[in-house]
Formats: structure tokens, C-alpha cells, sequence
């Protein structure tokens, strides 16, 4: 019973009726400034007269502990890791992003899975085994890319928040050092994104610039979206 | 779908619904191998300690949905399977397990989750070498459950489906779906059906002979001090839930 909002079977078991919102996905390296946008544009779409939910920068409480353990010591392969994303995924998407578009929101979400297919098919998960596994993800309205270079990430993050264990993927073992793994990881990251961005119709945002340039580029396919206005290489589906 | 075997090792495992007494035979055989001089691993559905430390929460507040379920199950697998079952089958353990893949795909496909999602979920796991399907009729299995057992479980009773108000009602409905999955599976996976209602002596002579034959030539990991394997784990294992797996 595949729906065509979905990826692939969806949620079977449920009939979700009409989802009358929009879902707009912020997808981006590590430190590219994504909350900080999202921030923005929900200001910006409220002052607009839109409701809008967010979604993305915490945890499911499904999952939170066990993802926040399995962080902090115990050896979980990149499966089980992989899954537990998922099963996260999963909860944010069937308990939060699906009622709020029933209910007319637009909804912005801080990555969707596609960084996570990124992540994991540089741990060696087949990436058609992920896709598989989000064949229960809704088809987003907008998919939004946050393209920045290396050295840009560097600088804001170390300007910022600081380079960490995970968003330099020390456990790849790539080198012997934060900074350097943190180059070497997300090079390859981005490589993977840009090969999604193809496949899955992203729309390129050059990052590379201040917040409010970046901001103001983003109104763009947004107030477009939700004219229906988009053109078909813009859309998802 | 599920990969062939390319390790070392043998992989058997038993499947049945609850009630359908598997629990006691790969017991049975678990031990004889052993006696044997086997490297034999036992491995139980839903027993990693780190995936059950999580749900146990959600369990109580009655919020996985059916694809939560699913995933965090296969989390729970998934789990065991990198931490022990690949790698003691890589080096010529025989496995044997209590509930596999197959248990998911009964049991969630009988939650309404689509059959092919969950059978790609599970594919990055080996075709075992012998597998039990345990068939006993639903009665039978009911009457076992509900007799032996004082309370049935919210999950367990598939209470969370909402097919009746009553738990041994909803129960026998859930486990009637859940036994219509496997009996599809039979050929699909080529599962040994095995009658769960003759003797338990006559059963394990059966599956002996089964395995017997499987093992022909079979050299595997030596075990001279005929011990069974146990598979370190950093957090304490929790055996409260034994049963209601």
C-alpha cells in the first residue's frame, strides 16, 4: 500500500488522511549554522501568519538515553547505531512532524534522514540497506542544503561550540587528532551529501556567506513552496 | 533477503509462537552439543542489555508504535549480532538461538508493518543453517500460555493493536495472526516444521538428528573443557523479563 508521500511503505498500518502542511528539510555539515537559520525562518514565517513546529534539535524521548549511552562508552556497531537513528527517526516522524502537518503546519526540520545515510555509509552500511530502512520517511515539500566548504566549518565551529569527538568522526580513525580527522571526515561527508543532493532533488544554498545572506537566499524556494510556485527540479517528488 | 552463511560457524535456531515449547528444546540441545565438545553460543531474542535498558520506559508508558517496535527489536538484534553472534560464528561457534529474524517477521508483519520493509531490515543477517519451526495449534499454545503464566503483558497480548478489550482475547487473536505469518514463512525460508505436540523426548530426537546430519564433516572451534560461552557484556544483564520474550 505505497503512498506516493512516502519513500516507500510508509506507515501501513495507519491512515494519516490528508496532511494539509508543509515539510521543509535544512540538511548541512556539522557547525553550517542550521539552528541557527531554522531560528530565523520560523521567526520570519510566524511574523507571515504561518504556524510553525520544529523538530530536530533534541532528542525522541523514546530514544535520547540510549543514544546518549551508547555515545558515552559502550561499543555498539554501526548496525545497531544505525538503527537506533532510525528508531528515533521514526518516533519524531509518526508522533511529532505527522500530527503537525495534519494540523496544517509548516514544519522545519533540522536534517531529515539523508545525513544519516551520509554518516553511515562511511561506517560501512550499505547505503540501499538504509534506504530501505527509510522507506518509512515522508517525501519533504522542500529539501534545503546548506552547501558550506571545509574551511568555512572550521572557522565557524572553532569560533563556536569547538571541534568534538563525533562531528570530527574520531571513531573512523582517520587521524590522531581532532582538527585533522574533523578535515578528513567531513570532506568525505559532504561528498556523500552531494551525491544525495542529486538523487533526492536538493536545493543548494551556498553557505559560504554570513547568516544573513544565507537567510535571505533561503526565503527564496520557501516563499516559492508555499506559493506553489516551485519548479520541478526544486521539488522532492 | 537474508545472506548465506560464509563464516566458520553453524547457526541454528528455533521459531514457534509463544507456547509452542522451542525454549525447551533448544535448551535440550543446546546442552547435548555441549556434551558433545561443541563451541556452542546461546543467544535470546530481546536480551541485549543496552537496547532493553531503553525500551523499558516506553514499554511502560505504552508508546512504541509498530514501527518503533520493529526497529528497536532490531536494534536489540542488531546488537547481538555484531557483539557476538557474527563474530563467534567467524570463528566456528555453533549459535544457536531462541527466536530469530523470523520472529520479526511473524511478529511485525502481524502488527501491520509492511513484509518487505521488515525482511530488508533484517537482511544484513545469515540464513541459518537449520531452522525450527515449532507448530503447535493456537488452543494448544493459548492454554499453555495462560495457564502457566500469571499475567499476560501489554505488548505480549498485542493489547497495543487494540483488536479487544480483554488480554487473553486480544492475546489469542494476535498470536492467531502471528501463527498464519509463520506458517508463510514455511516455504519461503524453507523452515523445518516440527509437530510442538508430541512428546518433548520425541521432538528432541528430531531435532537432533537434524542437526546431526547438518554437522557432518563439521570441525568448528575445539572445546575441550566442554564450557559454555558467555559473551561479556558492560552493562549487567537483566533477567526479570525471562519468558515474556
Amino acid at each position: 500500500m505505497a503512498r506516493k508521500e512516502f519513500y516507500g511503505a510508509g506507515f501501513p498500518y495507519r491512515d494519516f488522511g490528508k496532511l494539509t502542511g508543509k515539510l521543509i528539510v535544512l540538511e548541512g555539515s556539522d557547525g553550517v549554522g542550521r539552528s541557527t537559520q531554522i531560528k530565523h525562518v520560523r521567526r520570519w514565517l510566524e511574523d507571515e501568519g504561518y504556524a510553525v513546529a520544529d523538530t530536530g534539535l533534541t532528542r525522541s524521548e523514546l530514544t535520547g538515553p540510549g543514544l546518549d549511552a551508547a555515545k558515552s562508552g559502550h561499543t555498539l556497531g554501526p548496525t545497531t547505531m544505525s538503527l537506533f537513528y532510525a528508531a528515533d527517526f521514526a518516533d519524531r516522524l509518526e508522533n511529532h512532524i505527522i500530527p503537525a502537518l495534519q494540523a496544517g503546519f509548516v514544519v522545519l526540520s533540522d536534517r531529515y534522514f539523508y545525513s544519516m545515510i551520509a554518516r553511515d555509509s562511511l561506517r560501512g552500511i550499505e547505503k540501499s540497506w538504509s534506504q530501505a530502512l527509510y522507506g518509512i520517511a515522508l517525501r519533504p515539500h522542500l529539501i534545503l542544503y546548506l552547501r558550506a566548504s571545509v574551511p568555512s566549518l572550521v572557522q565557524r565551529l572553532i569560533h563556536g561550540r569547538g571541534l568534538n569527538y563525533w562531528e570530527s568522526g574520531m571513531d573512523l580513525n582517520l587521524a590522531d587528532n581532532l582538527y585533522d580527522s574533523f578535515v578528513l571526515y567531513q570532506t568525505q561527508i559532504i561528498q556523500e551529501l552531494e551525491k544525495l543532493a542529486l538523487e533526492y532533488n536538493f536545493v543548494g544554498i551556498d553557505a559560504d556567506r554570513t547568516p544573513h545572506e544565507i537567510f535571505e537566499d533561503l526565503k527564496r524556494p520557501i516563499r516559492l513552496l508555499l506559493q506553489n510556485r516551485l519548479t520541478k527540479s526544486e521539488r522532492p517528488f | 533477503m537474508l545472506r548465506p552463511n560464509d563464516t566458520k560457524g553453524k547457526l541454528i535456531v528455533v521459531e514457534g509462537i509463544d507456547g509452542s515449547g522451542k525454549s525447551t528444546q533448544i535448551d535440550l540441545l543446546h546442552k547435548w552439543l555441549l556434551s558433545k565438545g561443541y563451541s556452542v553460543y546461546f543467544s535470546e531474542w530481546n536480551s541485549s542489555a543496552l537496547v532493553k535498558s531503553t525500551t523499558k520506559a516506553a514499554k511502560k508508558a505504552q508508546s512504541f508504535t509498530p514501527a518503533t517496535f520493529s526497529i528497536l527489536h532490531c536494534t536489540d538484534f542488531a546488537d547481538r549480532w555484531e557483539n557476538s553472534i557474527y563474530p563467534l560464528l567467524k570463528a566456528g561457534v555453533i549459535v544457536v538461538a531462541d527466536r530469530y529474524a523470523f520472529t520479526a517477521f511473524a511478529r511485525d508483519v502481524a502488527r501491520g508493518n509492511d513484509p518487505q520493509w521488515v525482511r530488508d531490515m533484517y537482511s544484513f543477517a545469515i540464513k541459518p543453517d537449520v531452522a525450527l519451526y515449532f507448530r503447535v495449534p493456537l488452543d494448544i499454545a493459548v492454554e499453555r500460555i495462560t495457564g502457566s503464566r500469571a499475567k499476560l503483558k501489554y505488548y505480549e497480548a498485542g493489547m497495543d493493536l487494540e483488536l479487544s478489550e480483554s488480554y487473553e482475547e486480544s492475546f489469542k487473536i494476535f498470536q492467531g495472526r502471528i501463527l498464519n505469518e509463520y506458517d508463510q514463512m514455511v516455504d519461503e525460508f524453507g523452515l523445518t516444521m516440527i509437530d510442538g505436540t508430541l512428546p518433548v523426548k520425541e521432538q528432541q530426537k528430531k531435532v537432533r538428528a537434524l542437526v546431526k546430519k547438518m554437522l557432518k564433516g563439521f570441525e568448528g572451534l575445539p572445546n575441550p573443557g566442554k564450557h559454555p560461552i558467555v559473551v561479556k557484556n558492560p552493562q549487567a544483564r537483566n533477567k526479570e523479563d525471562q519468558g515474556g520474550n
